[in-house]
């Protein structure tokens, strides 16, 4: 029998939760809650505990249940309210971090329109329509919100512009094409509070006389896709989309696997049913966009806060934060650390504060962090005192970018992060500028070189002057940025490189060329796991590792029950 | 001919043209030279319009997939926890390379930049379901099971 103080059991079923195991969670919990309310939420953030269950007694408390297994075991612990298997949201998470945007994640059912106005939803933008289409406009500016997709313009000096405009129909468009590798803020509100990202354009769209809304959905989220889908129907039924004497059209698109268009223009081009190459700007959208209508494009997380700057006003939003950067931001936080995860946090909170002391990474094992996904820069642990704010990680070579922002161990090459960053962007460039295009591949052939042991001296000052003209001769911010990862990496780990191109060595021992592998017999139980695991049958009989067969694949370390193999630098290994 | 009668659940309109795609990407599994010829007539555009749209976009598959299609995720995160191992694993054992679909049909391999799972990294997908905090023996197990499993 359940525990009688159980009210309500949610368990967090968005697609990272779905993916740590949450399906045989959901379907114990099912079959045993005994008449006890099973919730379907979204994303509370801490990943490393998924799957995970929140209980909510009757007196109105809270318990945590973290990385529940699908068995009888730990869905008995839950239902019996049992000390086992509980989970504490971390002491430095818990102090550092400041939820608002994602107030609602994981506390609200997605689908449920009844769960979001319970919750002061839509309250924010019924305020608006008390107010005069300019007004909300002034609330805005007077925020200091600036756009949360990476390019940090100010969000209600877009809206002006598209609001000054007179034609017949004014489009706005959402971005939700975060392609950024390693950024899933943008998923995990669409997935786990669709409303609030729908409320935020109702409010745009009433600010600045839009006609028509689209949602560029990646189509790798189909999650967030039926959600967002579910909660237009809803708004459809209860006439939300009906104000100020029209009538608004919001349209999902799905996208179609290209990172480019994410660049404003070209999703432009993609709405439209073409290649999404970027346009040249000016015309800037909101003066031609969409099939030359006036068009402004937000973020998904810039929609997504303008209900709280209408709720509780552009002053008491703009409390919180720097002088330039207002409110507070989303960060994925991946990589090299103990507790990855979604975390918001104020602006101006320093990366020490957000690495160390919410994602739990050890000082002594962190190198650097990447922000901003393959259009930013890595910023070393030395400065680790800046504030994150739009500015500041600009002035390091870096950029806020959506929020992606990965963790690099001591332990990880900056010469093999840069290639593999370039790896991506010359893979997506769409062709149209030739900097861009044929630049970017020049610099991953460099890059590819390098690794591989062949690099000369020369390539860093080419690749530093190529660099600088790429940024300069694209039209988008594809290209312009695409050049910030080996910038960025050669400013501040310079002797990575020159270790690589001076002395043929990779320190971190990553660049496979560059690297053998070594067992110590000294430690060896003869297990022969390793000769088993070795694809290639590169470890003799005898327990040798002959590196002139061995991939560097890493299955023997793995498979190594005793820790004697390892990793040592190139020529120091045996070669038969 | 093949049948592309479903096309008519959306307007032919230049903007649904992706959309278009992405139905019959959806029905078949992947866009033929005969579908791409459908479209265009549907859209009153050339085939080599429709080709030229379809190839920009990474979605779009020109060949069949298998049965079941196995989506190694190589974003940032699953890349420094080791999708190059990963790949090789998967690749090893089917004897495919990124892009192919293996003989009978069964399996096909491909990359794609995100799946948005990066704190359970390196991560994988086949037909949608993900796999995450893959080893080599997680991998082989997975891929036994599927076959184990017709």
């Amino acid at each position: 029998m359940a525990n009688s103080k159980i009210k309500v059991i949610r368990v967090g079923a968005a697609s990272c939760g779905m993916a740590a195991g949450a399906a045989p969670v959901l379907e114990l919990l099912y079959k045993k809650a005994d008449g006890i309310e099973v919730q379907e939420v979204g994303c509370l953030g801490h990943c490393y505990a998924e799957p995970m269950v929140e209980v909510i007694t009757t007196d109105g408390e809270s318990i945590l249940y973290g990385n529940v297994a699908g068995t009888e075991q730990a869905v008995d612990n839950i239902l019996n309210l049992s000390l086992e298997g509980r989970f504490t949201i971390p002491e430095g998470r818990a102090s550092k971090e400041l939820v608002k945007v994602l107030k609602l994640a994981g506390r609200v059912v997605p689908t449920s329109w009844e769960d979001y106005l319970a919750n002061h939803g839509y309250e924010a933008f019924k305020r608006a329509l008390t107010m005069t289409p300019a007004e909300v406009v002034d609330e805005v500016i007077k925020s200091g919100l600036r756009g949360r997709g990476g390019g940090g313009f100010p969000t209600g000096r877009k809206w002006s512009f598209l609001a000054a405009k007179q034609a017949p129909e004014k489009i706005l468009i959402c971005n939700a094409d975060e392609g950024d590798p390693g950024a899933f803020m943008d998923r995990s509100l669409m997935e786990s509070v669709p409303h609030q990202l729908l409320e935020g354009m109702l409010i745009a769209a009433y600010a600045t006389g839009a006609t028509k809304a689209f949602i560029y959905c990646r189509a790798e989220y189909p999650m967030a896709i039926k959600h967002l889908k579910i909660a237009i129907k809803q708004i459809y039924e209860h006439e939300y989309n009906k104000f100020d004497g029209r009538e608004l059209e919001i349209i999902i698109k799905e996208g179609a696997g290209a990172f480019v268009c994410g660049e404003e223009t070209a999703m432009i081009n993609s709405l439209e049913g073409k290649r999404g190459t970027p346009r040249f700007r000016p015309p800037f959208p909101t003066d031609s966009g969409w099939k030359g209508y006036p068009t402004m494009i937000n973020n998904v997380e810039t929609f997504g806060n303008v209900p709280l700057i209408l709720r509780e006003g552009a002053e008491a939003y703009a409390a919180v934060g720097t002088e330039g950067s207002k409110g507070t931001k989303l960060f994925a936080l991946a990589g090299d650390l103990k507790r990855p995860g979604l975390v918001e946090v104020p602006m101006g909170i320093t990366l020490a504060e957000i690495v160390f002391e919410i994602g739990g990474a050890n000082p002594e094992d962190v190198k650097a962090v990447q922000c901003g996904g393959p259009s930013g820069g890595c910023i070393p642990v030395e400065l680790f005192n800046t504030p994150v704010d739009y500015d500041s990680l600009r002035s390091l070579g870096a950029i806020m970018g959506s929020g992606g922002m990965i963790v690099i161990g001591r332990k990880r090459c900056m010469v093999e992060t840069a290639r593999y960053f370039l790896d991506f962007t010359h893979r997506e460039s769409c062709g149209k500028c030739t900097f861009c295009r044929v630049g970017t591949k020049r610099m991953f052939e460099t890059l590819e070189r390098i690794t591989a042991g062949k690099g000369e001296e020369a390539d860093l000052d080419f690749l530093e002057d190529l660099g600088n003209k790429i940024r300069k001769g694209s039209l988008c911010g594809l290209g312009q940025t695409a050049p910030n990862p080996v910038l960025a990496t050669l400013r501040y780990f310079r002797n990575e490189y020159l270790a690589h191109v001076v002395n043929h060595q990779c320190e971190a021992l990553e660049c496979n060329a560059l690297t053998d592998v070594m067992l110590d017999k000294s430690n060896c139980v003869k297990c022969r796991m390793c000769i088993k695991t070795c694809p290639v049958g590169a470890i003799s009989d005898d327990f040798v590792i002959n590196n002139n067969i061995c991939t560097r694949c890493n299955s023997c370390i793995e498979a190594c029950p005793k820790k004697t193999i390892h990793r040592v630098k190139g020529g120091e290994g045996v070669r038969l | 001919m093949g049948n592309y009668s479903y096309l008519s659940t959306i307007e032919p309109e230049s903007s649904n043209l992706i959309k278009a795609l992405q139905l019959v990407q959806a029905r078949e599994g992947y866009v033929s030279d005969e579908a791409i010829v459908a479209v265009a007539e549907y859209f009153s555009l050339a085939p080599v319009e429709v080709e030229g749209v379809l190839s920009f976009y990474a979605q779009f598959k020109r060949t069949k997939p298998g049965k079941y299609e196995i989506a190694v995720c190589d974003g940032t995160a699953c890349h420094i926890k080791g999708t190059p191992a990963v790949l090789k694993w998967v690749s090893g054992e089917l004897g495919i390379a990124d892009g192919e679909t293996d003989k009978d049909g069964f399996f096909s391999l491909v990359t794609v930049a995100c799946l948005g799972c990066c704190s359970l990294a390196p991560v994988m997908s086949i037909n949608g379901k993900v796999y995450g905090q893959l080893d080599r023996k997680k991998v082989l197990r997975i891929l036994k099971e599927y076959r184990n499993n017709g």
